[in-house]
């Protein structure tokens, strides 16, 4: 039985017929070898970049984008949120810093996505 | 701080970061005008991955993508004169004239051989589509949800229901409820979806969020605060039928019902829009009808890839380099005409005495299958492409070496033919 999947690594969002599993898996209707990745991983432990925000305590800056460094199964994301949510961070952070080590025991880094300046941004 | 500049970019969003860079790097004196506090444009509050895969083959976050532009931008020392709003443009000799105004020097004016219009666009509100009700509270677009929770760091509601299906509002319904909130529906008065295909999948289906289709809101309840709205299913011709209306309880009504390029700026200076993108009409340079003035990103026409925007800047930006430079020719333009199941095309025309590449973004205006694409000037064909499928969110880039079309071509023809419901 032939299973339809929507690959989801790109735009182009390419409709994916999967079927078999582990060695035998077979993956039509991918234009590119992401496809069938991400086809293999869909089966057995779906997984996802998570992106959000956690709070910090600079006024001119409340909330610092986030992100994890690589994918988190899907069904661990709330047990995600729920550790960022009592996250506050304290000094300026810029992208790829680590704001926490190992996520919600995934081992998956969280890092900042944007650079927080220092203080007002003044550029001229 | 200089006055007088070879290139003023309005805008510092990756339209206007990419022009400021291109310009520079053509050899222009430029400077970059942004009414916020941050560069970034509407990137800031696009916390979400899938940006740069055409431009960087990597997935990047908005903010980070922005960063590479922000950086490229900072270490050629363009000045960026943030938290400054333009209040009024116009002509003066071979140039312009930018009355600008800011917290440190109140109201003053900059000059500018050229112009670079990055300015975006906005979202359409609840008063330009057709609501019943009284005016509570919660009723946002979803730009303004983004920026609550992204930047202000506010839920605005508990419960909500989302209105389109455009790519922001998928967006802001799996962000909603990964902040707490319950998300009751995306309700779509089309037949299909507006927003990306992965959209849907990583947006709803990951989170069990309800697409209805064909249905669409008609009436918010409530006088201080939504207490809920009546939706109706949808005919084929999208007029809803009210005797089949339901209510949905909610305290939040969020819109993603579209985006029109932020333009009103330029109006004092004669600037011919195009009625269906909304942006101005320009060529493949991305100059527009006024001498000097070139349009690029979002204010051009809406985009559905950041890596289009960057591109449009690059190309708006070194065309403005080399007109205030003095090293542009006389033009000598050829309409490109669109037929057959075109939504839109950009360029409108094409500057033959300029010569080069032009790239050319299209929509189609229905979803079609078995696609053709030709370009022809006179009865010379000069470009086909074929589509297995095409969808109106969906945005094609092609690209045509004007080296190839005719001597003295006229017009030239830009015509896409399909078979429905491919």
């Amino acid at each position: 039985m032939a299973k339809e999947l929507i690959c989801i690594q790109c735009p182009q969002g390419c409709r994916l017929q999967v079927s078999g599993r582990g060695e035998g898996l077979k993956v039509r209707g991918n234009k590119c070898a992401r496809g069938i990745a991400y086809a293999g991983k869909e089966l057995t432990n779906p997984s996802r970049t998570l992106t959000t925000t956690v709070r910090t305590c600079f006024p001119d800056f409340p909330v610092l984008p986030v992100r994890t460094r690589g994918e988190v199964p899907l069904a661990r994301i709330f047990a995600c949120m729920e550790e960022i949510n009592a996250v506050r961070v304290e000094r300026r952070l810029r992208p790829g810093d680590v704001v926490l080590d190992r996520l919600a025991g995934t081992g998956v880094p969280l890092i900042a996505t944007a650079d927080m300046g220092e203080g007002k941004a003044v550029y001229h | 701080m200089r006055k007088d500049w070879d290139v003023i970019v309005i805008g510092a969003g990756p339209a206007g970061l990419a022009a400021a860079a291109a310009a520079c790097d053509a050899g222009a004196g430029v400077c970059l005008v942004e009414r916020e506090s941050r560069p970034g444009g509407i990137l800031k509050q696009c916390i979400h991955d899938g940006f740069g895969l055409v431009r960087y083959g990597e997935k990047l976050t908005g903010p980070e993508y922005a960063w590479r532009d922000i950086e490229a931008v900072r270490r050629r020392n363009i000045p960026i004169w943030t938290e400054t709003f333009l209040l009024e443009l116009q002509r003066a000799g071979d140039g312009f004239v930018l009355t600008m105004q800011n917290r440190e020097q109140a109201v003053f004016q900059l000059t500018a051989r050229a112009l670079v219009a990055a300015t975006g666009c906005r979202e359409r509100t609840a008063r330009q589509i057709f609501i019943h009700g009284q005016r509570p509270a919660g009723i946002y677009t979803a730009g303004t949800v983004q920026h609550m929770i992204n930047i202000q760091g506010y839920l605005p509601g508990r419960r909500c229901v989302i209105l389109g299906s455009g790519d922001i509002g998928l967006i802001m319904a799996r962000r909603l409820v990964l902040e707490g909130a319950r998300v009751e529906g995306v309700y779509e008065i089309k037949p299909e979806p507006s927003g990306l295909t992965r959209n849907l999948v990583q947006c709803l289906q990951d989170y069990n969020i309800p697409l209805h289709l064909s249905t669409t809101v008609t009436r918010v309840l409530g006088r201080e605060r939504v207490e809920g709205v009546v939706v109706c299913p949808a005919d084929e011709n999208l007029r809803p039928l009210p005797d089949r209306g339901r209510i949905v309880p909610c305290d939040t009504l969020v819109l993603s019902v579209g985006l029109i390029p932020e333009n009103d700026i330029l109006e004092p200076l004669g600037v011919e829009l195009n009625p269906r993108t909304g942006g101005p009409v320009v060529d493949q340079r991305l100059a527009a009808n006024v001498p000097g003035l070139f349009s690029c990103g979002n204010a051009l026409h809406v985009n559905d890839l950041v890596d289009y925007v960057s591109e449009s800047g690059e190309i708006a930006g070194r065309a403005a380099a080399a007109y205030a430079l003095g090293r542009t020719q006389p033009s000598n333009h050829a309409e490109l005409v669109p037929e057959g199941d075109i939504l839109y095309a950009v360029p409108g025309r094409l500057d033959l005495a300029a010569g080069g590449k032009a790239v050319i973004y299209l929509r189609a205006n229905r979803t079609i299958g078995n696609a053709r694409l030709t370009i022809s000037a006179g009865d010379k064909t000069v470009l086909r492409k074929r589509y297995p499928v095409l969808r109106p969110p969906e945005m094609e880039r092609i690209v045509l070496d004007l080296a190839d079309l005719p001597a003295g071509a006229g017009a030239v023809k830009l015509s896409l033919r399909g078979e429905e419901n491919g």
